[in-house]
């Protein structure tokens, strides 16, 4: 699927959520759109009426990061922050381009769900580039929990293979 | 990265994401997806003995996503779509979600991009990798 940009999550095991997704773009400029804040600004956003309020990164060993959230009433609602564990650039010769972090939510997330580490890794080929995000959360529980927030924001369902299915399936 | 707000606990959809979680299984619901067949038919293809076959489609019914009626001496299976469509639901929302942030993303790096490339336009030299 790579080149059609379209985003692919997968759950290879009960503890882990795999998205990845091809960008036409050299993986130098992913890495930029990921760790800097006045770029994570653009596109981290939540649905309509929520706005960050905060988006501090550190993106070096033992570096911190923290997202901060409003909801619609202007209040802060909800916060995330972690701490990098891996940083390597992107460098020549396709060597680098690896982030790992830890992530938990400080509030806004009911129950909290404990630490999930985020492993983020660009690869470059034909000036695309790959990127590979896996999350491993401390439970099935908490991971199935990430995959219900998608349903929780009310994002519309894409029912046309499904209709085509079940239409198939008489 | 973002989860929120819920928690689901749902057996249904474990036994859903179980079942869908083999190969052998995935190639069974796709093959019951044109027509109703026999356990023989549908283990014919599967590189595993009968019973191993027999095994995944009982794994498929557990989970609602096969029906079996009995025909004489065949054991006939077909698809039952309905509980695929609420685990389709449910991870749909979520890569939804994480789409509309990529598209933007996508934006921002053409932008990026864009930007780079009238810089090095303007200075006639390339710049250092940026950090």
């Amino acid at each position: 699927m790579m080149g059609s940009g379209m985003l692919k999550v997968t759950t290879p095991t009960d503890l882990e959520i795999v998205m990845t997704r091809s960008f036409n773009a050299p993986r130098r400029l992913v890495w930029e759109a990921m760790t800097k804040p006045e770029f994570i600004r653009r596109w981290m956003f939540l649905p309509p009426g929520w706005t960050m309020i905060k988006c501090e990164e550190d993106p070096r060993v033992g570096g911190s990061f923290r997202w901060e959230w409003a909801g619609p009433d202007g209040k802060l609602a909800m916060a995330m922050g972690g701490v990098y564990r891996e940083v390597v650039p992107p460098g020549e010769g396709g060597a680098g381009g690896r982030l790992v972090r830890t992530e938990s939510f400080e509030m806004g997330c009911v129950p909290q769900m404990g630490e999930q580490h985020c492993t983020m890794v660009l690869t470059e080929s034909g000036g695309k580039t790959l990127l590979t995000l896996n999350v491993k959360y401390p439970t099935k529980e908490a991971r199935d929990g990430a995959i219900a927030s998608g349903m929780e924001h009310g994002v519309s369902a894409g029912y046309d293979k499904l209709d085509a299915m079940l239409a198939a399936g008489g | 990265m973002l989860n929120h707000m819920v928690l689901d606990r749902s057996p249904t959809l474990d036994r859903v994401f179980h079942a869908l979680a083999h190969p052998a299984r995935r190639s069974i619901l796709r093959r019951l997806s044109d027509k109703e067949q026999n356990l023989s038919e549908l283990s014919a293809p599967l590189k595993m003995s009968f019973p191993a076959a027999s095994k995944h489609v009982r794994v498929l019914e557990h989970a609602g996503l096969v029906r079996r009626r009995i025909q004489g001496r065949q054991h006939l299976c077909r698809l039952n779509a309905s509980p695929l469509k609420d685990a389709a639901d449910w991870t749909q929302g979520f890569r939804d979600q994480w789409e509309k942030r990529f598209e933007v993303l996508e934006e921002l790096l053409a932008e990026m991009q864009q930007k780079e490339e009238t810089g090095t336009q303007a200075k006639s030299v390339r710049g250092p990798a940026s950090k």
